[in-house]
């Protein structure tokens, strides 16, 4: 009942914005237009629905699609232990949403890693680079089209200070 | 290449590395400071170097070969990371697991938490000076990893828990080095709390330092010990029971400060609370394991072109625990997503094709498409497991809501304006694991 309360809150308070909602495998979920994220996400976390963390922010590339990169955000709320995914889908030639920084502290090194592994652009980042790869890495590895065994060019050697 | 502190730092101030070499950054990780004098103006913190592609390799690898890779993300209590992807990929299969399967995963899962909690007060109360608690503690560890290596093979890499249930039943003995490992824990904890609850030494370098409120805590995401020392009481198995926790009689122990001391606390009072669940699951789990019996499968194969056996096949010591006889306690029965007895793959036609049809190329676990996230209580906190399946055999994306992730990322903010010596305990406290953080 709890999950169909906010999928509802969501439909109603945003009509445009909110795509599709459903509960697959008990989990609801709700697809936004990317533009609408950032607010709908203070919406969410904003009383009455109360969803005071983000626990995960990730990305899924489907090279097959027009909107390659889909961005899935999970928000929990401590009350009633209520989660809620919220999904955006990107187009492939300019993958940009806005940031979540200002929300989430979290949200900092998560948007660094997506950027990192699947090459989206977060809007209003503080500080939008690598986490896990070293500056000079070439391409985004958890892309699809790049290979599992990818070899890197040699990074130059860091002349000293 | 300049880092933003070297870009940012005022010119008369020192900077410093910490890191990635440097014995107390727990695997490898660099904290670079900028210090003015003792005192730390700011800092940035690098990880990344252990990072070894663990979400594009397993979309590579078929659903059931991809659970050795999970054993290596948080490798001090690997069974709950099994636990975490396995259950992920049975809420996309609706598989139901056999109940005495899941006290099992049970049991696992709170000898993980213990060793968990040991290594990083163990290490965190070396690092501080005390390297007594550091020796009793790593003494307890060894007892609990006698009682998981004597059911699952391993020590660390266990690759226990698998997809419809647990590799094999307990071991016939395990009970009494189930008991023992408790009793040794319980002393240790107690030992170990007499020489650190009150030492002046351990409370100058934990008490007060880097100190975490609540909000603070939510907004970094931050779960598990970490976030109950802040005094916010969330823990998975309490707010969304799996497996058979909500059976269980225990407490979740929070804080009330949310500093370094507090996060000590909450640790070593969820070992007690742990070490009770442990005793509660020996009672279901009592059981006396069938003696192994039977012929040998060369022996049983021969004997089978001649006549139907009749005679049980006798497994290798390697397959001790998931003989046939067992098998409905501790796997779930759905043909298609759970191998067959080695019984049946010896000696009947259908046993053979089930096994084969599990590890040739292009057959194998097939979760209908869709996508679906599970967390369950690791020893960091929230372990979450985000997988999207596209129906074949492989995932076709996979993450690892890593807890330690967002406690870490928090790091740069704990320690600012605080001296050099704090970062060592501040970051002790946060048990940073790299296998998990940087995956």
């Amino acid at each position: 009942m709890e999950k169909e309360d906010i999928l509802t809150a969501l439909r109603t308070s945003f009509p445009e914005d909110v795509l599709e909602t459903s509960t697959p495998l008990g989990d609801a979920a709700a697809v936004v237009k990317p533009e609408a994220l950032a607010g709908i996400m203070a919406f969410l976390k904003a009383e009455p629905q109360a969803f005071t963390m983000l626990l995960d922010l990730t990305c899924v590339d489907h090279p097959d699609r027009l909107d390659r990169f889909e961005m899935v955000y999970h928000v929990f709320a401590l009350e009633g232990a209520r989660r809620l995914r919220v999904k955006a889908s990107l187009p492939a030639a300019e993958p940009v949403i806005g940031s979540l920084a200002g929300l989430w502290k979290n949200a900092v090194w998560l948007e660094r890693e997506a950027f990192d592994m699947f090459g989206v652009r977060f809007e209003g980042h503080p500080d939008l680079r690598r986490l896990f790869m070293y500056d000079g890495f070439e391409g985004h590895p958890l892309r699809k089209d790049y290979p599992l065994r990818g070899r890197q060019p040699r990074l130059p050697m860091r002349p000293d200070p | 290449m300049t880092t933003r502190l070297q870009a940012q730092a005022r010119p008369e101030s020192l900077l410093l590395n910490m890191g990635p070499s440097h014995p107390a950054m727990h695997g490898t990780i660099r904290i670079m400071l900028e210090l003015d004098g003792e005192r730390i103006l700011n800092s940035e913190v690098e990880v990344g170097y252990l990072h070894r592609g663990f979400e594009k390799t397993c979309e590579h690898r078929t659903w059931f070969n991809l659970l050795i890779y999970t054993d290596r993300l948080n490798y001090v209590s690997p069974l709950i990371n099994n636990l975490g992807y396995v259950m992920t990929v049975e809420k996309l299969l609706g598989l139901e697991v056999p109940e005495r399967a899941q006290w099992i995963r049970v049991l696992m899962s709170e000898l993980s938490r213990i060793s968990d909690h040991l290594t990083c007060l163990a290490a965190m109360a070396m690092e501080c000076g005390a390297f007594t608690a550091f020796l009793y503690k790593m003494k307890a560890r060894e007892f609990l990893w006698d009682a998981i290596e004597q059911t699952t093979g391993a020590r660390m890499t266990t690759s226990y828990i698998r997809i419809g249930g647990v590799r094999a039943d307990l071991h016939p003995d395990f009970e009494a080095v189930v008991r023992r490992a408790v009793d040794e824990t319980r002393k240790v904890v107690k030992d170990v709390r007499g020489l650190l609850d009150k030492n002046p030494i351990f409370l100058g370098r934990t008490r007060d330092i880097a100190v975490m409120t609540p909000d603070n805590a939510l907004s970094y995401g931050w779960t598990g010990p970490c976030l109950r020392s802040t005094g916010v009481a969330y823990d998975v198995r309490r707010a969304q029971p799996y497996l058979t926790y909500d059976r269980l009689d225990f407490e979740i122990p929070v804080g009330e400060r949310g500093d370094n001391f507090d996060r000590y606390l909450v640790r070593m009072s969820e070992m007690e609370q742990s070490l009770r669940i442990i005793e509660q699951c020996l009672k279901p789990l009592a059981r006396t394991v069938p003696a192994p019996s039977g012929i040998a499968p060369a022996e049983a194969i021969r004997e089978a072109r001649r006549r139907r056996p009749d005679d049980p096949v006798r497994l290798s010591p390697n397959l001790e625990g998931s003989e046939k006889a067992v098998y409905p306690g501790i796997m779930a029965g759905d043909k298609r997503y759970v191998l067959p007895p080695k019984e049946d793959a010896y000696t009947t036609i259908e046993g053979l094709i089930a096994h084969f049809k599990h590890f040739m190329a292009g057959h194998g676990l097939r979760p209908p498409k869709g996508e679906a996230y599970f967390a369950v209580e690791g020893g960091n906190g929230e372990l979450g497991y985000y997988i999207v399946s596209d129906g074949s055999d492989r995932p076709y994306r996979l993450h690892l809501r890593a807890p330690c992730f967002h406690i870490v990322s928090a790091l740069e903010e704990l320690i600012r304006g605080r001296y050099v010596a704090d970062v060592i305990p501040t970051f002790g406290s946060m048990n940073m694991i790299g296998g998990e953080l940087d995956r």
